[in-house]
């Protein structure tokens, strides 16, 4: 059991608006096992983000119960178990790229040669080596959303919560940062939980893909993924590739059944 | 510096209206004198005297200049600067009441903000009040603080720079309290996720963000300092200052004494404000924000 | 010692109902309550603390006293606001703010000349404007003229820089699509851009509510007739009737909050598809 790092039992989330209540997830189950590349897809409105947040105690579940490494998500946010890389890179200006990833480690109470040395070992894992010293304003989109996943990565969290980390990029950069991360997930062993828009995306990335649809936001389907750990980007022409992009486009069509 | 042409055309067409004006309206005056004197005034005649009349209703540029050169520069050169006739003497009285009310203004204004983003039942109860006594004259009090101050024997530099606090302190809060909110709900969402306390999120986020608002509001602060400043000094009685010129002027009749008066204010209004604008480039632009 | 302890008691229990209330999910109704609650309590205080600490009314007259003084002399009071309000503000508002507008419209056809201009103006709004009172004064007499002379001077260049800027606000997109209407001037002015810059406009207009009490108010201390806000506060504070001052500073906020109350209503009906404005539908 010990593996298990994500176990949601029953979960719902109901936001009261003025409109009358709005469902954001409904009855959901899900375990994530250590190690796990689990992908949440699904159309916006599907609760996907939302329950990224729940994970991340941002939001509250107002039903069923969920735990993060067997602890109440709240116990896990405080024991810093998890990294959470935003859809925007979210920089600080007036921080270097340096500055921005002794952030965290800062505000943990590292030591300052523990901080020198964390922010020199994952600006190299995402090979921004030698721009330390640089402002984010002067690095491309790319090379600013990869800072923000060192700065998630950088307190060794083992737990790695991405929500649409590329989405606001083009699709040259996508490819050759998903590569990357897979690359970094492949070498750290670390369980990533990542929410995309985009099917080719989920399905090059994940062990899982979670197909979720909207309106009340749920599970339609878990497709465990039948691709090697090493994949090329070329795999995506191959005949699994494309038969596993068929199911998740099912099912999200079978999820919108209405519309 | 492409704007350099234009501002200079518009700065020259103003120097061209207003010695236009003078000549209009200190006309009545030289033909007044012209025809009890029984002389005929030809064009450069009028034109002369119009531009160098003792107590003109419109003094003319360079007359400004002169007095203010005389009052300043002249006083200097003499080893008399800081004498009680010298300009730099006034604008110093007024300048320190200025600062001082600024300074004051600007600390408490921020301690306020604080209290309002951090509290709620601040922000419920006080926040409206902030925003609304923007819209009120609040200058209007400025004769009643320097008076019921002087009747508790508090005199001199203290009155005024209440004034100036006063008039500072709102523009300020308003800002800051912008500028606190300023960071977006990621940035917020991200402080939450790595556990950080509120001071932490307050140091390394907020204050941070806040920067641009602070100048912004702190440019206004210090024009509003000077005003409540100057008339902070009209009823005193017109002891000193800059504003204690202006009245002194309009007393006498001296318009010569008061567009010097009004220049000097201008001038130092333009100094204060330029000094903060620099330091908000070079803030800014190092803290990657502008 | 009786009032001092009420002064305490107002406080605690303002502040408690207020923090009671800041626990609950903001409302229209907690919205409103919230501040009146605190201006309630503030004044209760005041009340309190210059009877129990016997402080004289010519420091600081207590509430109830201010109040009375507002009703008994409620008919000088209007001449007051009358003369400085009405007179005074109001007229220099509106003839600054128009010719503020009608010059960033003209100026605007001329890019070399708005590029001068708004650097000008913008050093000129920052500028203590003000001080040219008793100059005005000196012109057009100690009536009203020369209050509203002293306004219009002060609303003007915020005035001009605002609407200059808003003139100025339009996506190259949106004209691009008037040229290509062929719409010729006078209508892309009038379709496109002075509706695009009412915004801007706007927030001149409102910014200038408060230059123009301002400036009315402060040129009567150079001399005025016999009436008016300013006079009757700088002749009041001669006197030490405190209490008068106070109720013209009443009469001052209120003025204020209304005049300015006004354009933002009018600016709410009119610009409602701003997004500054959309949420507040």
């Amino acid at each position: 059991m010990s593996d298990i790092v994500i176990s949601a039992k029953d979960l719902g989330l109901t936001f009261q608006t003025g409109d009358g209540p709005i469902h954001a997830l409904k009855d959901v189950n899900l375990d994530v096992r250590q190690g796990d590349f689990v992908s949440f897809i699904g159309p916006s409105g599907c609760g996907k983000t939302t329950f990224l947040r729940v994970m991340a105690d941002l939001e509250q579940p107002t039903a069923g119960t969920i735990t993060v490494n067997g602890t109440s998500p709240e116990e896990a946010r405080r024991a810093r178990a998890y990294g959470y890389v935003f859809q925007a890179a979210g920089l600080y200006p007036w921080r270097t790229i340096g500055g921005n990833i002794r952030l965290p480690l800062e505000i943990m109470g590292y030591s300052r040669d523990e901080q020198a040395r964390r922010t020199a070992d994952v600006l190299e894992l995402v090979e921004l080596g030698g721009f330390e010293k640089k402002y984010p304003w002067q690095l491309s989109g790319g090379m600013q959303q990869r800072a923000s996943i060192a700065r998630a990565l950088a307190f060794d969290a083992d737990l790695l919560l991405m929500d649409e980390p590329f989405g606001a990029l083009d699709e040259i950069v996508r490819d050759h940062l998903n590569e990357q991360l897979l690359k970094l997930w492949d070498r750290t062993g670390k369980t990533i939980c990542f929410v995309t828009h985009s099917i080719p995306e989920a399905v090059y990335l994940s062990t899982r893909i979670v197909v979720m649809s909207p309106r009340p936001g749920r599970i339609a389907d878990v497709i465990e993924s039948p691709l090697p750990r090493e994949r090329p980007l070329d795999i995506r022409d191959s005949r699994e590739f494309i038969e596993i992009a068929h199911r998740v486009r099912d099912g999200l069509r079978a999820g919108h059944g209405d519309d | 510096m492409r704007n350099v042409l234009p501002i200079l055309t518009i700065v020259l067409a103003i120097l061209a209206i207003w010695y236009a004006s003078a000549i209009a309206l200190n006309a009545p005056w030289a033909y007044d004198k012209a025809k009890r004197a029984n002389i005929e005034l030809s064009a450069t005649d009028l034109v002369r005297d119009t531009w160098s009349q003792k107590k003109p209703k419109l003094p003319v540029p360079h007359q400004v200049a002169s007095e203010i050169w005389d009052t300043t520069g002249a006083m200097v050169l003499s080893g008399r600067g800081f004498s009680k006739r010298s300009l730099i003497y006034h604008s110093w009285v007024t300048f320190s009441a200025t600062i001082l009310g600024f300074a004051l203004g600007t600390v408490l204004g921020t301690l306020l903000a604080v209290g309002i983003v951090y509290n709620r039942t601040m922000d419920l109860s006080v926040m409206p009040w902030v925003i609304t006594s923007q819209t009120v004259p609040i200058i209007a009090i400025a004769p009643m603080i320097i008076v019921v101050l002087n009747a508790v024997g508090i005199s001199g530099l203290l009155p005024k720079a209440m004034i100036s606090m006063y008039l500072s302190f709102f523009p300020v809060v308003v800002g800051m309290v912008k500028g606190l909110r300023s960071p977006d709900a990621m940035q917020l969402d991200q402080m939450r996720t790595w556990n950080a306390s509120a001071a932490q999120t307050f140091w390394r986020l907020r204050l941070p963000s806040s920067m641009p608002y602070l100048f912004a509001s702190l440019k206004v602060g210090i024009a509003a300092s000077l005003v409540g400043a100057i008339v902070g000094e009209l009823p005193t009685g017109a002891v000193a200052g800059l504003g204690a010129r202006l009245l002194a002027g309009s007393y006498y009749g001296q318009t010569v004494q008061i567009w010097s008066a009004l220049l000097t204010a201008a001038a130092l209004a333009a100094l204060m404000v330029g000094v903060i604008g620099l330091i908000q480039r070079v803030t800014l632009k190092r803290m990657g924000m502008a | 010692m009786g009032w001092l302890l009420g002064a305490v008691a107002a406080w605690l229990i303002g502040w408690q109902i207020n923090s009671r209330l800041a626990r609950r999910p903001l409302s229209r109704a907690t919205a409103f309550a919230g501040p009146v609650i605190f201006g309630l309590t503030v004044i209760l205080i005041w009340e309190c603390l210059v009877r129990g600490l016997d402080i004289s009314p010519v420091l600081l007259p207590p509430p109830s006293q201010i109040i009375q003084t507002f009703g008994a002399s409620l008919p000088l009071l209007w001449r007051d606001f009358v003369q400085t309000v009405v007179k005074g503000a109001l007229t220099g508002y509106v003839l600054g703010c128009s010719a503020a507008v009608l010059l960033a419209v003209a100026i605007d056809r001329f890019p070399f000349l708005k590029r001068g201009l708004l650097p000008v103006g913008s050093f000129m709004a920052a500028l203590p404007i003000i001080g040219l009172a008793p100059i005005l004064v000196m012109w057009f007499g100690f009536d009203w003229q020369s209050k509203a002379a002293v306004v219009v001077v002060m609303v003007f260049f915020p005035m001009l820089v605002n609407t200059v800027e808003g003139l100025s606000d339009t996506g190259a997109m949106q004209r691009d699509l008037m040229r290509t209407y062929a719409a010729g001037y006078w209508k892309t002015l009038f379709k496109l851009r002075l509706p695009a810059a009412m915004p801007f406009i706007f927030n001149g207009l409102k910014i200038a509510t408060t230059l123009a009490l301002i400036g009315a108010i402060v040129a009567e201390f150079f001399g005025s007739p016999t009436k008016g806000m300013g006079f009757r506060i700088s002749i009041s504070v001669g006197q030490l009737a405190m209490d008068l001052v106070w109720a013209e500073i009443v009469v001052a906020a209120i003025a204020g909050s209304a005049f300015y109350g006004a354009i933002a209503l009018l600016e709410k009906t009119l610009t409602f598809w701003h997004p500054s404005q959309r949420g507040r539908m």
